[in-house]
């Protein structure tokens, strides 16, 4: 009833229009950014581009794939990111697997979930993670990218509260026919838990995508870089300078910088709509929990 | 003969039922885990017991087993370093800044989004305020250096609106950094960070408003006794729970946003042993500094877990 009162509908014109306004402009930024790449670089720098290109031209982005760093950062990124989730996926659900079952079926789990929990609360932190690399001979290696943060104990947590609400009839039917958890794994969790793991696999896909810090210090060389890592070095480590971009750098960069940015952020906002799809669900099943 | 052979089989099928009584090692489960506690053998167990280079001068040559120990020496530098307390300072402020906006606006945020009726409408609201979350600060820093430069967008919006004598340094002046800082963070997370309270609100029980709607309430009451006392345990969770990052004041950001001439209002600790560490190769002040660090947030994280059950019962196994 409330809502056709005289005071409920003003109120709701302005909430409308607030809520429309701020989500608008927390994309502005973006979209400003897209459009400078779009413009020809003399109105770029002159700084008359704000929300619609001018001097529309693909210029900058054909500038950008003629890179054969930024090229081969984008193979690098592309590799990590399949194999890393791959990878993941295989270790951290098998993981979550043998650590949903019973403490009467698995004695050992409640000792084993504290094993992973504990690197939850306490790591080692930089300098020991770095010389750890460095003396297994891992410096310029993709492993260094993948092995470290391969076990993530939170998507373990969250897997095994998923692989709980599976109706133990299925497993015990399998059991029956001689099967092994093996089996029970493969052709009943898996399958049924399709969602969960589908979620995990994305956020694990963004989460390679987006790390740029373990290339920045664990690939001495250009070529190993990932993409985010180059991004960083190009981008953002003129700031480092202490002067303003503006004023220091090559202005001619900036449509180019501005396309890098672009491409870096496009497959993030390819695989988004279907993330939206999953990471509610995810994220009401790891934090609100009954 | 044939009578051993049955007596055999009986005892095989009492032995067998005896096994299952009892318990069996489940060997396939065992290897299952196998791979994962390897791993993080290697990758989160090693590294913990490197924190001995703490009390060690660590010279690369001589290894952890070879350097001479040192004691509490580099703790005793550390807290007599007037630097120090500076980035302390500069930590603790971004983080709890951090934390209070990124309650208060998400929860006032997810409140308002409650009362679009239109599904379709809220539904793209939402899509397009979580997007920033995904996005990764390379990306970010990247596009805020653009924006916010002297020439750049935000400025030139400035200097029409306000008429400005001077362009704002936004990256290069330590309040305004500061300013950035806290909110360019809040920019990222305050949509996703609605998620949660607006999982709650969906939860509220409908007949609570059929009951206010017959005593006469209207929505601005029906708000303010029941929907915000709805959330206020899941409030308590989430402010309890970020107590354990107190000193986290996030790396990422502030590593791809700040420069040499706003150290003093800008650096944090893990930008600090990460310049010490591996910049300076100071590897025993930088993991002192670092195991400093884990220290205090481990205990808030046990603290703020202890809390966050005995309040409201939350677990998160």
């Amino acid at each position: 009833m409330y809502h056709k009162t005289l005071p409920y509908r003003i109120f709701s014109v302005f909430n409308y229009a607030l809520l429309g306004v701020i989500s608008i402009v927390c994309l502005l930024p973006l979209f400003h950014l897209l459009m400078v790449s779009l413009s020809s670089t003399a109105p770029a720098n002159a700084g008359l581009v704000s929300f619609w290109p001018v001097g529309f031209t693909f210029e900058a982005y054909a500038k950008t794939f003629d890179n054969v760093n930024f090229l081969t950062s984008l193979g690098v990124s592309l590799k990590r990111t399949i194999l890393g989730t791959a990878l993941a996926l295989m270790v951290n659900a098998l993981a979550a697997y043998a650590l949903s079952k019973d403490t009467r079926v698995f004695r050992a789990r409640n000792i084993y979930l504290w094993y992973f929990v504990v690197t939850m609360l306490f790591t080692g932190g930089l300098i020991p993670s770095y010389i750890l690399i460095l003396k297994l001979g891992l410096l310029n290696n993709l492993l260094a990218l993948i092995l470290p943060g391969l076990v993530a104990v939170y998507n373990i947590i969250l897997l095994l509260n998923f692989f709980r609400t599976v109706p133990k009839e299925l497993e015990e039917a399998v059991f029956m026919d001689g099967a092994g958890h093996f089996r029970s794994f493969f052709s009943i969790y898996l399958p049924i838990s399709l969602p969960a793991i589908a979620t995990i696999a994305l956020f694990t896909m963004v989460g390679h995508w987006n790390a740029y810090f373990d290339g920045l210090i664990y690939m001495k060389v250009a070529e190993k870089l990932p993409l985010a890592s180059f991004m960083q070095t190009v981008i953002v480590a003129d700031n480092m300078t202490g002067f303003d971009v503006s004023v220091v750098v090559n202005k001619s960069q900036r449509t180019i910088k501005a396309a890098q940015i672009f491409i870096g952020a496009l497959p993030i906002l390819i695989v988004y709509p279907f993330l939206q799809r999953f990471f509610v669900k995810g994220v009401v099943i790891g934090a609100v929990k009954e | 003969m044939e009578e051993t052979t049955l007596r055999n089989a009986n005892l095989k099928a009492v032995r067998k039922s005896d096994k299952r009584k009892g318990y069996k090692i489940p060997w396939t489960l065992h290897l299952m885990v196998l791979p994962a506690v390897l791993l993080v053998f290697v990758f989160s167990y090693l590294p913990m017991s490197g924190i001995v280079m703490a009390f060690q001068d660590y010279k690369a040559s001589l290894g952890i087993t070879g350097s001479p120990w040192v004691g509490l020496k580099h703790f005793h530098y550390m807290f007599e370093n007037d630097y120090f307390v500076k980035i302390i300072g500069n930590t603790l402020l971004f983080a709890c800044s951090k934390v209070v906006l990124n309650l208060i606006i998400p929860f006032t945020f997810a409140l308002l989004l409650n009362e679009v009726r239109h599904m379709g409408y809220k539904r793209s609201i939402q899509t397009l305020v979580y997007l920033p979350h995904f996005l990764s600060w390379v990306i970010l820093s990247g596009i805020l250096i653009d924006l916010l430069s002297q020439t750049g967008i935000v400025n030139q919006f400035l200097t029409y609106v306000f008429d400005l004598k001077k362009p704002i340094f936004f990256l290069g002046d330590g309040t305004w950094f500061r300013l950035t800082i806290i909110f360019s963070d809040v920019w990222k997370e305050f949509g996703f960070n609605t998620i949660i309270f607006l999982a709650a609100l969906a939860g509220i029980n409908p007949s609570l408003y059929e009951a206010a709607e017959v005593d006469g309430a209207g929505r601005f009451k029906q708000t303010m006794y029941i929907t915000i006392p709805s959330l206020v345990p899941i409030l308590i969770v989430v402010a309890t729970l970020a107590l354990g990052n107190v000193l986290n004041a996030n790396f990422d950001q502030v590593f791809n946003l700040y420069s040499p001439m706003i150290y003093q209002q800008g650096d944090i600790i893990d930008t600090f042993v990460y310049r010490e560490g591996l910049l300076s190769g100071q590897f025993s002040f930088a993991t002192a500094v670092s195991l400093f660090k884990s220290m205090i947030s481990l205990i808030l994280i046990v603290i703020s877990y202890r809390l966050a059950y005995k309040i409201a019962g939350y677990r998160i196994f």
